[in-house]
């Protein structure tokens, strides 16, 4: 068996090297110091990485895509752990109204597939939004939306800006520290400390009393639009304000509202796997109902939930890539796409995008090992 | 109910022991009372179904959750009812059924746009769903060809119904004959048979497996030596596969007198259904193989399947699409061209199997180990255990997962539109773009049409699932 496998892979190796010497190609990373001749549009990776069409290099694209499929799934997970939790408990809930509501979201969003949910944002409902010339405001003279983007104030940090930064991670570290005291005097003593409210309160005060000691370094670019002048020179002007555009809001949008109907089943099966009798006994034992659900269901709810959850994060992640479909600058869409198109380096270029997700998959089941590991029942 | 007479009732009192005098003893129930208003009726309904979780005004925070409660009760009703009557009104009420005239987009034209629908009228446009349909369903098909993947539709759901329904006799040998003569007989009518095949390579190919399979008899009775004898089960499988591979090739190279349609020339729904099915039918298969190899004791195999299992599920299926149709062909040799679909279709198996594989092995792992112990004690060899033993009841346990890897397999198909491939949603986001019939709504019904179809085919998997698993389990539920 060995033999077979190692002989087809000398057969494909072969292949490949007379098919790459007929068609008078090399192998050779060389190409990414090339500079890439095409525009990419205004993202996050773009912005980072001062992109610039002609002299910018094919590694520039290749980060700017891998900052692109990571921004989208950062902020997809965080949309979809929020919905799909509310999703779940509302599944459960008493109330007809919400359970009707959740069951149905659920399984119209389960079984229509991703790509379509992708092209109707994108094409039905982001393109009938109004043109370039026009908008929609969300906040007057702030925010507005219309076929470009969508327009926000961007935030312009001045100097001394960075003692808040400062600030708030000490915040975070004092944080933490309140929390291991809290859980250790607990521990010891059985008396609970309100760990939220003055966690909250530390990390909302410190960074606050920074800011405003060291003058309020922090000002707002509002977007600019212009209703008269020359026609094509009205609208949303470019470089005010920050851009989102259409392509990143319909990517996200889509992951987010697909993936929270698979969240939101992992947290309803977690919830139902927690015996019955734990709830008897933590309300036997005089507990309220509230307490119930903190102490004793959700920690419970949560071993079984995260792992399916983890899980779900990943195939968010990997699913992002399905952006190539409406061009949002992502990593398959700009280097295997584009660049891809441009050099021609098939081999090298999809091994380095595959090592990208593979790398990520890789770390997030080193994550769930881990945890797994922390988290098991020890049985006596 | 409650007023009726209950003397003839039986009674509970013992008729032996006499206790008729004693006044303080029932002979007889007591009447049945109706429920209380507050838990019977639509009110009772409603008390408990959706007023109990905002009526709570014991303490001040119970009050502010009821008041929270209630605010959000209404917005998600509110939320409901307006999308549900939304879509109703767009795909039913406000919804333009035919044109009858033939003018194709000034159908649904409102009077702005120069048509006759009234100002701000907002509907599906069905005719022109109606107009594409043979495109959606069949892509470039040739259209007097179509009575061909008709009959393999119609021969595929009789056998698919006859498979289901429990009562009808034979259905073992239908559900061989869909996975054995069925695919073949669908390539046939599909394709056109007439394969380029060149009869002299064929003939060598079966001559080696025969001599394989004569070699695998011959070494498991021990007749060539114990070192051979390691391999004959081995050299049985391989001498059977290159034989198959003949005999599945003589049959699709004879000439069938059916014109040639090329892959290229199909699209819509029979795209998606070919490569959803054969993702489907591969994957098992290879999956169970895989999940084997995963728990196997044997190192070399054991790596190789994780590796592998590792591999495709930790990247994306877009990026095994594209590595199958840009790398596939530098890694054949010179001469040999893969049509597209082909490279899709081994894509989407390689990926679909790695995803089963995982599923697969949940089963395995949640096995008993008595029932391993239990095999192994009546003395059955690793496959007979496997085949007689372990696999019946893994997979049973596994089924809602088996059908959810099914489902999110159908729903992936659609990718292969972004190699170019003419799936339904490709189709259908080509005549979106069509200009014939070009309107604000035209997206809209587009994609409404195509989401429907796809809710019809998960959304029926998923029950027939849950059935499945139903009556599988009941045999546990005791």
């Amino acid at each position: 068996m060995l033999g077979s496998i190692v002989f087809g892979l000398w057969w494909i190796v072969e292949n490949t090297v007379t098919n790459l010497a007929t068609q008078n190609k090399s192998v050779g990373f060389g190409f990414l110091s090339q500079s890439a001749g095409f525009q990419i549009s205004t993202t996050l990776g773009t912005w980072l990485f001062d992109y610039e069409a002609g002299s910018s290099t094919y590694l520039d694209v290749y980060y700017i895509g891998i900052v692109n499929t990571f921004v989208v799934a950062f902020f997809g997970i965080f949309a979809a752990t929020a919905l799909g939790f509310t999703l779940g408990i509302m599944r459960l809930s008493q109330n007809f109204v919400l359970r009707a509501f959740s069951t149905a979201y659920i399984e119209i969003t389960r079984n229509v597939p991703l790509l379509l949910q992708l092209f109707f944002w994108y094409f039905a409902v982001l393109r009938s939004l109004p043109n370039r010339r026009g908008k929609i405001e969300i906040f007057e003279g702030a925010a507005g939306i219309n076929i470009t983007g969508l327009y926000l104030p961007a935030p312009i940090p001045a100097e001394g800006f960075s003692a808040t930064m400062i600030a708030l991670a000490i915040a975070i570290a004092i944080t933490m520290g309140i929390n291991r005291f809290a859980r250790i005097r607990q521990h010891e003593t059985g008396k609970p400390f309100p760990v939220f409210w003055v966690g909250t309160g530390v990390l909302v005060l410190i960074p606050l009393a920074v800011f405003l000691v060291t003058g309020s370094p922090l000002s707002w670019e509002f977007p600019e639009f212009r209703e008269t002048g020359p026609i094509l020179r009205r609208g949303y002007q470019d470089g005010m304000g920050m851009l989102i555009i259409p392509e990143m809001m319909s990517v996200w949008l889509a992951l987010t509202l697909y993936t929270a109907a698979f969240i939101a089943e992992i947290v309803r099966a977690g919830i139902l796997a927690v015996n019955k009798g734990q709830t008897e006994a933590a309300l036997s034992l005089g507990l309220k109902q509230g307490k119930v659900l903190q102490l004793v269901i959700i920690p419970q709810a949560m071993r079984i939930i995260i792992p399916p959850l983890t899980s779900q994060y990943l195939n968010l992640t990997k699913n992002s890539s399905l952006a190539v479909a409406i061009a949002y600058p992502e990593l398959v869409s700009v280097f295997a796409g584009t660049a891809l198109n441009q050099v021609g380096k098939e081999i090298e270029m999809i091994f380095m995008m595959m090592s990208v997700y593979l790398t990520f998959s890789i770390v997030t089941a080193l994550f769930m090992n881990w945890f797994n590991s922390k988290v098991k029942l020890v049985e006596r | 109910m409650a007023k009726k007479p209950t003397s003839n009732r039986p009674t509970r009192a013992r008729p032996g022991k006499a206790q008729p005098d004693k006044g303080y003893v029932r002979t007889e129930d007591a009447p049945v009372l109706p429920p209380p208003p507050s838990e019977a009726g639509i009110s009772g309904w409603l008390w408990h179904n959706v007023l109990a979780s905002c009526s709570d005004f014991t303490s001040i925070g119970s009050a502010v959750r009821s008041i929270v409660m209630a605010f959000f009760t209404v917005f998600v009703g509110w939320l409901t009812i307006s999308t549900a009557w939304g879509l109703f009104d767009f795909a039913v009420l406000s919804a333009v059924w035919s044109d009858p005239d033939g003018i194709k987009r000034e159908a649904c034209f409102t009077i702005d746009q120069g048509g006759q629908l009234p100002s701000g009228w907002h509907g599906a446009c069905w005719p022109f769903v109606a107009a594409k349909m043979k495109f959606m369903m069949y892509g470039p098909y040739d259209i007097d060809q179509l009575w061909r993947v008709n009959l393999a539709g119609i021969i595929g759901l009789i056998g698919l119904a006859w498979v289901m329904i429990e009562p009808l006799p034979y259905r073992r040998y239908v559900g061989i004959f869909l996975l054995t003569v069925y695919p073949l007989l669908t390539i046939i009518l599909l394709y056109g048979g007439g394969f380029d095949v060149s009869l002299m390579t064929l003939s060598i190919i079966f001559m080696i497996g025969l001599a394989l399979i004569t070699f695998g008899r011959l070494a498991g009775r021990g007749l060539l030596g114990e070192t051979m004898a390691a391999f004959a089960s081995a050299g049985g499988i391989g001498g059977w596969l290159l034989v198959g591979y003949a005999v599945v090739m003589l049959i699709l190279g004879v000439d069938y007198g059916l014109r040639t349609i090329d892959t290229n020339q199909w699209g819509g729904l029979l795209i998606t259904l070919v490569v959803a099915i054969t993702g489907i039918v591969a994957s098992l298969p290879l999956g169970i193989v895989l999940a084997l190899g995963r728990r196997s004791s044997m190192p070399i195999a054991r790596i190789l399947s994780i590796v592998f299992i590792e591999f495709w599920r930790g990247v994306p299926l877009i990026t095994v699409l594209f590595m199958a149709s840009v790398m596939l062909p530098l890694f054949l040799p010179e001469g040999v061209n893969f049509d597209n679909l082909l490279r899709a279709l081994i894509g989407v198996m390689l990926f679909s199997a790695a995803y089963m594989a995982e599923v697969i092995r949940g089963g395995l792992q949640a096995m008993d180990k008595g029932q391993y112990e239990g095999a192994d004690a009546l003395g059955l060899s690793y496959w007979e255990k496997m085949r007689l033993i372990i696999l019946p009841q893994a997979l049973t346990h596994v089924i809602p997962g088996i059908v959810n890897t099914f489902i999110g397999l159908f729903k992936d198909t659609t990718l292969v539109s972004i190699i170019g491939l003419f799936d339904l949603l490709g189709a259908a986001q080509s005549a979106i773009s069509d200009v014939a019939w070009a309107t604000p709504v035209q997206a809209h019904t587009g994609y409404l049409f195509v989401a429907a179809v796809f809710f019809v085919f998960c959304f029926g998997m998923s029950r027939y699932s849950i059935y499945m698993e139903n009556k599988l389990s009941r045999g546990r539920k005791h």
